[in-house]
């Protein structure tokens, strides 16, 4: 057995179903290896996408995502995919070929020192310098990507090591790593604090982060929300926490969010945050949310709390160890009046929008294709206007809904649809890009064909970079700089050069037709939905 | 905001890389550095890295969590100049004649840290082992004869010896 063999059992140990990837000379014997496993091959048309991919594929599996690409540019390409995956805190295992290891550091051909490059995107990396070592390397990696405050894991692994002869294959057990030991507990004292808090607050609201998402935590929370009749906002990682029409649930906080949402956040006499960063797009004034409050702040990494706002009650730990804790304890809230006060708020909500009739109004279209969604179906938001549209508008109801939230990675939704249609054949996903984002991927349609993953892909096509143009229109008055989409491709013609059937939507009519035949049966389909290239999100 | 030095001591796993991986930590997020010195401790698998830093109240904790987030880091341990014995190691190198032979000798014998480590015909080389504001004096007071070159560690800290220090 060699190291690349030893690398395929330790992936198979793992229960690693598909690896996403591209190869290269320098993690070619892996990719000759991985022939001889069940295991299930991808070939991702750039590599940032691979990442994107398995980072899907994490989402829907809970379990970390793989990818595989060679050395140098390959490693550095996979970069802006694994920054993306940090930011969010997805669990990845990304393996890279480095050159033979007794050149490293002679910048011999495709030689990138990867495992510098990504230091401040990973959450831990290794550079493999002993095949024997490869076992005991991969054991960690997954405990470490899936544990505590999940995240990527790298590991560089010179050609030379992906050759040599194992002694012994014995995959470990368990991990000992005496420097990491992560809280999931929280601590009694602090759970009893915030329950004694909870019998005293007037307007308690929960503000549920992508953490509560990454510990399985929503069962835990819902039912917790629904014994005490508590208010449930989300940040935009934590969509999906609830169903969007959940009667609790008062929807998206932020500069982008429902006023509702904002409104019930800084009026409420306790903030509970759940696995949510406090950055600055949820909260812009973090001074506002202690302000007048009390703010428990429940996270898994003790370093998010205090980082952008100092809580009254801090407290460590998983958030489904937490709000299972929570459930044990009994007490009685009262907070019927402000959940009317919150419900007119909702109502009071003003309809904005005034949308161009000779356009597809976004809003409308993606309320409706949510709802025509399968119960359980995957909706997975690009990058720009049509993310706030789609967080604003999607109604998410027993499924997920993904989109990179903390990077803002245009070009993400292809490739993250592609990785959980991959882990969840059965599920409809539906990916809603803009036609900036769409440029990103679409090279990915390829990949869609040749290995049979059926993603439905919508393009709201306005032909701006409209999320910049949005801010050179108020910023600049209307001077606008580089975001004219000109030279764009015609999507009926490339999506029949890729073999896909294609739709369009000019305007509302005929939009349920429309929606009904895209959601149609098993297959991707591309929809270019044409917008108002003036069109705001707010 | 007020501006606060907090001395480090980082346990770390002795492996290559992992002082990149601290210092990087440092000014990624816009954390200052004042002294590092980094040695191996009696358990060779473990480095001891001291780190003196200074910044508000939310910086100074935030960099402890942050360094304790990094997982080549075993433990970290934090105490104000006040609550640790610091010391500093310099080599200084200053040229003498005649007329400036005595008042350095001078200077030597005022601070009895100082020792004279190594000498030829127009140059002397001095040691000082102290505390880093007596170095930074005895730098001060050889600036007006002659300074060649000075070379000198970072501070090195432990706390105060205490009634619950525990025993490994």
């Amino acid at each position: 057995m060699n190291g690349a063999d030893a690398i395929i059992k330790c992936l198979e140990a793992e229960g690693v179903t598909t690896v996403f990837g591209y190869p290269g000379v320098a993690i070619c014997p892996f990719y000759n290896s991985i022939l001889e496993s069940e295991i299930r091959t991808v070939l991702i048309r750039t590599e940032q996408n691979a990442a994107h991919a398995a980072s899907g594929m994490a989402r829907m599996t809970n379990r970390p995502g793989v990818c595989a690409v060679t050395s140098g540019p390959g490693a550095t390409n996979v970069i802006t995919g694994i920054a993306t995956a940090f930011a969010d805190s997805i669990p990845l295992i990304c393996i890279t070929g480095q050159v033979n290891s007794e050149l490293l550091g002679s910048d011999v051909f495709q030689e990138a020192d990867i495992t510098g490059a990504v230091e401040s995107f990973v959450k831990y990396s290794y550079l493999v310098k002993n095949a024997n070592d490869i076992p005991r390397i991969f054991k960690e990696a997954f405990h470490i990507a899936n544990t505590g405050r999940k995240g990527p894991v790298l590991i560089d692994i010179p050609i030379d090591i992906q050759n040599a002869t194992v002694s012994k294959f014995k995959y470990p057990e368990s991990v000992s790593l005496r420097t990491y030991k992560p809280t999931v507990k929280g601590h009694a004292v602090q759970i009893k604090k915030v329950i004694r808090e909870l019998e005293k607050a007037k307007r308690p609201i929960i503000c549920a982060g992508g953490g509560v998402l990454l510990s399985q935590a929503e069962e835990e929370l819902r039912s917790f929300a629904e014994l005490h009749r508590v208010p449930v906002v989300s940040t935009m990682m934590g969509i999906g926490v609830m169903p969007t029409d959940h009667p609790l649930y008062f929807g998206m906080v932020g500069n982008n969010g429902k006023p509702c949402a904002n409104r019930a956040m800084n009026e409420s006499d306790l903030l509970i945050m759940v696995g949510a960063r406090v950055a600055d797009r949820a909260v812009s004034q973090p001074d506002l949310i202690t302000r007048d409050k009390v703010l428990v702040h429940i996270d898994v990494d003790p370093a998010e709390i205090g980082k952008n706002a100092g809580p009254t009650i801090p407290l460590v730990g998983d958030a489904k160890h937490i709000f299972s804790d929570f459930a044990k304890e009994e007490f009685v809230c009262c907070c019927d009046e402000w959940l009317q006060i919150l419900e007119q708020y909702r109502i009071n909500m003003m309809p904005r929008r005034s949308p161009n009739p000779d356009f597809v109004d976004p809003a409308a279209f993606i309320t409706r294709l949510s709802e025509r969604m399968d119960e359980k179906g995957v909706y997975v938001a690009d990058v720009g206007q049509n993310q706030i549209w789609s967080c604003g508008y999607a109604r998410v109801k027993e499924g997920k809904f993904l989109t990179s939230g903390g990077m803002g990675t245009m070009g993400y939704s292809i490739p993250a649809a592609m990785g959980a249609k991959a882990a969840a054949p059965d599920r409809q996903v539906v990916a809603v890009c803009g036609d900036g984002s769409f440029q990103m991927s679409m090279m990915e349609l390829a990949t869609m064909r040749q290995h049979d993953i059926p993603v439905k892909i919508v393009v709201l096509k306005n032909n701006y970079l409209g999320m910049v143009r949005e801010y050179q229109h108020y910023t600049y008055k209307d001077h606008y700089s580089v975001v004219d989409l000109s030279g764009s491709p015609d999507l009926e013609k490339l999506a029949d050069a890729y073999g896909i059937p294609f739709l369009r939507l000019e305007n509302m009519k005929g939009c349920d037709e429309t929606i009904g035949e895209f959601l149609q049966g098993d297959r991707s389909v591309l929809l270019e939905c044409l917008i108002d290239p003036m069109d705001l999100v707010k | 905001m007020k501006m606060k030095t907090r001395i480090y001591s980082v346990l770390v796993e002795n492996r290559s890389g992992v002082l990149c991986k601290v210092a990087g930590l440092f000014s990624r997020r816009c954390f200052n550095i004042d002294s590092l010195a980094v040695g191996e401790t009696d358990d060779p698998a473990v480095s001891c890295m001291t780190i003196v830093s200074s910044g508000d109240e939310r910086t100074i904790e935030q960099i402890e969590k942050q360094l304790n987030k990094k997982l080549d880091v075993i433990k970290v341990k934090t105490f104000s100049e006040q609550q640790c014995i610091t010391r500093e190691l310099m080599l200084i190198k200053v040229k003498y004649n005649k007329n400036n032979r005595r008042e350095i000798l001078e200077v030597c014998e005022s601070m009895n840290s100082v020792e004279i480590v190594d000498m030829s015909k127009h140059f002397m080389m001095l040691q000082i082992c102290d505390a880093p504001e007596r170095v930074r004096s005895l730098i001060t007071l050889l600036q007006t004869i002659s300074i060649v070159e000075v070379a000198r560690t970072g501070t090195l800290a432990l706390s105060k010896c205490g009634e619950n220090d525990e025993t490994k």
